[in-house]
């Protein structure tokens, strides 16, 4: 897994070296630890972009760094009734936060299925989360290209 | 032995008020043997963040569904399910679960699938226990197993296949999805990601009837009259009427079943599992667009 920033590597090992009910363990644990989102984008709930491919309502923004390597920084929202889709947007918080933009641009866009869930979780909910990932490459697309204009 | 049903006045109006328990009634009857709480939701990990005291999982995906084919599991796949859950053939089952019960009306189907005696849904479902402050707990029970008979699905009286619905055209059918997708619109839920039918629209002749009209805004169940007014009045089905209920994949429309044969009394009521995702699919079978129910095809294609 040579394209998968390092962070996101050791989660996706994580995964594979689990049976499958441990690893729904393991997706509860990142759904309890997904961060408070922080208050100037609480209280701003029009600067999320809904994930619209996912079943329950989850919004997300980033931001990316004005110079350097171009770090990305993402916040996510999503209810505690919806305890899967947290959980994957807690794997894509902690393997994607803080990681340079053009890596986050090279991870594979079936990255979500390395985490050997689709046989125990159905494949609409699969999509969910490659649709959470297509829309951060997408922000951090044009936050690049706002930043280069 | 079954155990006791629940007196509630706002059940005794139902065709079959053993088929409800409240949420003060399961409360008081937590932890009586012979009695099973199973939780089933829409969200794999719902339940593991906190259930009702003692309750056990199943979940519609990974327990239900057979793998490979797309049917349900079969008699000695449920018998096995019942054993690990530490149901038995004469347990009374209470289900509960997340979106006004809509999986739990699920999983009740396939339990009568396989004609498991009593089992009861939680008017109100988890999220009228969680409103009312009552305990969760992530601590999960490990039942002792059981020895759940091998029972042989009987399909035919409450399950609809695709040339049974072709055959029912002319009698009532009840589309139980959004006005969105009946209209064609849309070919799947508002808010949900495309699911691949190729062809939008419902099966001719069906009445809209949106599953969720059947529940209060507490996600309890309506009250008798109310029902009467939606299904009797509203959709025009007549007592003895013989009805099929469908909706995307068979969940939502498991929910109307649940309403129309337990609540309502109607005595042959068939759920439609293939739903839309197999009729529209579906090469030649007619379909209705727009908000009018359209006829009876006068010529058999298919």
């Amino acid at each position: 897994m040579s394209t998968l920033p390092q962070a996101l590597a050791g989660i996706v090992e994580d995964f594979a070296a689990l049976e499958e009910a441990q690893r729904l363990e393991l997706l509860l644990e990142f759904s309890d630890a997904l961060p408070e989102l922080p208050a100037r984008l609480a209280d701003h709930p029009e600067l999320l972009e809904q994930v619209a491919e996912c079943q329950s309502p989850i919004f997300l923004a980033l931001e990316v760094d004005p110079e350097g390597e171009r770090a990305v920084h993402l916040f996510f929202s999503a209810p505690p009734e919806a305890p899967t889709t947290r959980g994957f947007a807690s794997v894509l918080h902690e393997g994607l936060d803080g990681v340079p933009a053009q890596a986050v641009l090279e991870v594979p866009d079936d990255m979500p299925n390395l985490l050997g869930l689709t046989r125990a979780i159905t494949p609409l909910r699969m999509r969910g989360m490659s649709g959470m990932l297509a829309r951060i490459k997408r922000q951090v697309r044009e936050a690049l290209a706002a930043g280069a204009a | 032995m079954s155990i006791a049903t629940d007196p509630h006045a706002k059940f005794a109006d139902y065709a079959h008020p053993e088929r409800l328990v409240s949420t003060d009634w399961l409360a008081a009857h937590l932890g009586e043997p012979g009695l099973v709480v199973v939780e089933s939701d829409e969200d794999i990990l719902l339940y593991e963040t906190g259930h009702i005291p003692g309750a056990v999982k199943i979940d519609w995906h990974t327990d239900l569904n057979d793998e490979v084919t797309r049917d349900y599991v079969d008699g000695a796949g449920f018998a096995r399910l019942m054993s690990a859950k530490g149901i038995g053939r004469d347990t009374t089952v209470v289900l509960y679960g997340d979106k006004s019960n809509w999986w739990a009306a699920y999983a009740l189907w396939v339990f009568t699938l396989f004609g498991h005696r009593d089992v009861r849904l939680l008017d109100g479902g988890r999220d009228k226990w969680i409103a009312e402050g009552r305990d969760l707990t992530r601590e999960k029970p490990a039942p002792a197993p059981t020895d759940y008979p091998v029972v042989e699905r009987d399909d035919a009286p409450i399950r609809a296949f695709l040339p049974d619905v072709l055959d029912h055209l002319g009698k009532p059918l009840i589309d139980v999805r959004s006005p969105e997708e009946y209209t064609g619109e849309r070919t799947h839920m508002p808010a949900y990601p495309e699911e691949g039918a190729l062809r939008g629209g419902h099966i001719p002749t069906a009445a809209s009837v949106p599953w969720a009209r059947a529940a209060a805004e507490d996600g309890t169940f309506r009250n008798r009259a109310e029902l009467e007014a939606i299904y009797l009045d509203g959709a025009g089905l007549d007592e003895g009427d013989e009805v099929i209920a469908y909706c995307r994949i068979g969940e939502r429309s498991s929910h109307t079943w649940f309403v129309l044969t337990h609540l309502l009394g109607f005595g042959n009521v068939r759920n439609y599992d293939g739903s839309w995702t197999e009729w529209g699919n579906a090469v030649r079978v007619p379909i209705a667009k727009g908000t009018e129910r359209g006829g009876v095809p006068a010529v058999r294609v298919r």
